[in-house]
């Protein structure tokens, strides 16, 4: 079958011709210009010369901006951390509830992904902003002890554009990239490995750590993974949510194409990202063989 | 008999609406080989469960050497549990697997790895400690399982159907080596099968259990001969059943009238505890005996009145089985009666043909009466 299948070369030439058209005409051309334009510079003001140099990679990793490739290296592993240890118990929960109520546990960590972006984290801000719902909540606590003790007036908490507004959103944004490769990972795991662990006289924490997360270490890996690269690349949530200081390198490489008008020194900047990404990758290749399949 | 160590007192587990385990009463002894047997979904495993402490009765307790354990989660029970799936630890070796039990009891380094490579050799895997569970074969992984539930030194060793992954072959070798093991090690055994030959060949007593609800206790031996019910007699190997009423039941002899069949079958015993209303004699394939029809005089075997205990048939079907061969032979009722014949030397001198007339015939001892 399988075998037969292969020899239909036309088929396979049917199915996938279009699909790799469209993919070498609307990602790999635009990413081979943007590649050449990082070795060029702005001639006049809209003209871009391919010289070759090197030299916007060079500024890339001037003190000034690697530090805010480090920074934002830095809020992507904080945010995957977060997830990690949020998500964990999450799945977990999700793989031990009853087969009905796992349904509705996955679709309630899946709506996220079916509301825009923009709409979630602007309902971010609607909750952290100085009259939102986090303060009112606050002050009407507030007011209910002034009633036994004078308090003075309410003082709003400055919990917008700030780093902790963007890590919050950055959570909140990537925590279903994180529970669903860790689900997937933990609903694998057979059971009867459990309550071997459980009836050689291991209590629930030494199973956990000494059973279901090494077991689980490919999901981990790939679910941090699958968090840390988008949240690395993260643009829209530090822009709205983050202060004069958050701003991550997705924000730098977008002033380059937009305010500062130079497109080789944002192309530079974005392969740099890239190719940060594909170590990352590369890592967790390793990693992940050298894990042996989670087999009974 | 040695002292009780396990008691079900009532126990029964219902999920939801189904009741999986049923009042059920049960003792097992120190140093008994002890056997569950049932067919798929009687419960088996569930009782097994509870015991091992991974569901709780729903009602009634569990007693172990006397302690009520219904409130002792499965890593404080003195029992340990050989996987159905052996669960063997896939990620860490095998002396890592069969030391895990001790590392949790704080074994120290010296003395843990003396006894997983006794443990090891126990279960003949001696030198291969090293070894990824990946790298053995299914019997390989199951020894290691069973290693690793016996260097604990349980009270008592469950084992969920531990020889039905392994093929005739293996299974046969495992069985005998099962046996030995247990008798080497004296620590209570008790094995879960649905296979009928396993729970015979290797239990010291079998309780067989059928919808959650236990039918008989007793030894292999009184299992086969003596069932106590229909259900016992048709579960445990092969079995005529002839549904009749008690036409005489005397201290010395009883007789069974049944429609099935042209003649009474004599019994050289009474019946105790029948209580009027049908009975069934049930008569193994291997008691009867089968003899060439010449003439119209029936056999008899000297222990039964002449006109009993011998029917004319003819008959239909033959498999020949190596070591034996069985006979459907269709008696004048239209009944298909199973009849088994060792195949005592290599030319059959008494050649019994597909639609010959045959003569049925047993002793007085051999049809066991059931009331239910
Ligand atoms: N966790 C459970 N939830 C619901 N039903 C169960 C559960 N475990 C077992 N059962 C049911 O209980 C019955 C007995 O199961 P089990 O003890 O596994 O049978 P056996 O081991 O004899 O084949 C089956 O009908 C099974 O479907
Ligand atoms: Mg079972």
């Amino acid at each position: 079958m399988e075998q037969s299948w292969k020899q239909a070369k036309a088929v396979f030439a049917a199915a996938l011709g279009p699909p790799l058209v469209w993919l070498a005409l609307f990602f790999l051309a635009p990413l081979a210009i943007v590649w050449a334009y990082s070795f060029g510079h702005n001639d006049g003001l809209t003209e871009i010369a391919i010289s070759g140099t090197f030299g916007n990679y060079a500024r890339a990793i001037e003190p000034l901006y690697l530090k805010i490739f480090l920074k934002s290296a830095w809020v992507a592993a904080l945010t995957t951390g977060l997830c990690l240890a949020v998500g964990f118990p999450v799945a977990l929960a999700i793989t031990f509830a009853s087969d009905k109520a796992k349904t509705w546990l996955l679709l309630l960590i899946m709506l996220p992904f079916w509301t825009n972006l923009l709409i979630r984290t602007y309902a971010l801000i609607a909750v952290l902003r100085t009259e939102g719902y986090v303060n009112q909540g606050f002050e009407w606590l507030w007011n209910l002890a002034s009633v036994f003790a004078p308090l003075g007036d309410f003082q709003p908490l400055q919990l917008l554009h700030n780093n902790f507004a963007v890590i919050l959103g950055l959570v909140y944004v990537h925590l279903p990239f994180m529970v669903l490769p860790l689900y997937s990972a933990l609903d694998r795991l057979d059971k009867s490995l459990l309550e071997a662990s459980l009836d050689l006289g291991a209590g629930h924490l030494r199973t956990l750590f000494k059973v279901v997360v090494p077991l689980a270490l490919p999901g981990i890996a790939s679910g941090i993974l699958i968090t840390f690269i988008p949240a690395l690349g993260a643009y829209l949530t530090p822009d709205l949510l983050g202060g004069p200081d958050s701003q991550m390198i997705a924000n730098v490489i977008e002033r380059q194409f937009k305010r500062a008008n130079d497109w080789p020194f944002g192309a530079a900047m974005s392969f740099v990202l890239m190719y940060l990404t594909f170590i990352a990758i590369a890592i967790q290749a390793l990693l992940a063989k050298k894990t042996p399949e989670a087999r009974g | 008999m040695s002292k009780p160590i396990i008691t079900f007192e009532n126990v029964s587990k219902r999920f939801g609406k189904m009741t999986a385990v049923d009042d059920v009463s049960l003792t097992i002894h120190e140093g008994e080989f002890f056997s569950l047997l049932g067919p798929s979904g009687c419960g088996k495993t569930t009782l097994l469960r509870m015991l091992a402490g991974f569901e709780t009765p729903t009602e009634g307790r569990i007693l172990i050497d006397g302690q009520d354990i219904s409130n002792t989660p499965p890593n404080r029970r003195p029992v340990n549990m050989v996987f159905q799936s052996y669960a063997v630890f896939p990620h860490i070796s095998v002396a890592d697997n069969v030391a895990y039990g001790l590392v949790v009891d704080k074994v120290a380094k010296a003395e843990r790895d003396r006894r997983v490579e006794e443990a090891l050799e126990l279960v003949q895997l001696g030198g291969l400690g090293h070894r990824k569970p990946d790298q053995l074969s299914g019997g390989q992984r199951q020894r290691v399982a069973l290693a690793r539930a016996l260097v604990k030194r349980p009270r008592v060793l469950l084992l969920d159907e531990p020889l039905s992954a392994l093929d005739a072959k293996l299974r046969e070798q495992m069985r005998t080596e099962l046996c030995t093991l247990q008798e080497k090690v004296g620590i209570t055994f008790i094995m879960v099968t649905h296979d009928q030959d396993e729970a015979l060949a290797l239990a010291t007593r079998c309780a067989v259990m059928s919808r959650g609800v236990l039918q008989q206790v007793a030894t292999p031996n009184d299992l086969y001969e003596f069932p106590a019910s229909r259900f016992v007699a048709d579960f445990i190997g092969s079995v005529n059943l002839f549904e009749g009423v008690l036409a005489v039941d005397e201290p010395s002899h009883a007789v069974i009238r049944s429609p099935d069949l042209p003649v009474d079958i004599f019994l050289d015993h009474g019946v105790t505890g029948a209580r009027g209303g049908a009975v069934w004699a049930a008569i193994r394939p291997e008691k009867i005996e089968l003899h060439k029809k010449d003439g119209d005089a029936a056999p008899n075997l000297g222990d039964a009145p002449k006109g009993t205990n011998a029917v004319a048939g003819v008959i239909k079907h033959e498999a020949y089985l190596g070591g034996s061969s069985t006979y459907e032979v269709e008696i004048a009722s239209g009944r298909r009666v199973k009849v088994q014949r060792s195949n005592l030397t290599r030319w059959d001198q008494e050649d019994f043909k597909l639609g010959e007339t045959v003569w049925l015939c047993w002793h007085a001892c051999s049809p066991a009466v059931l009331l239910s």
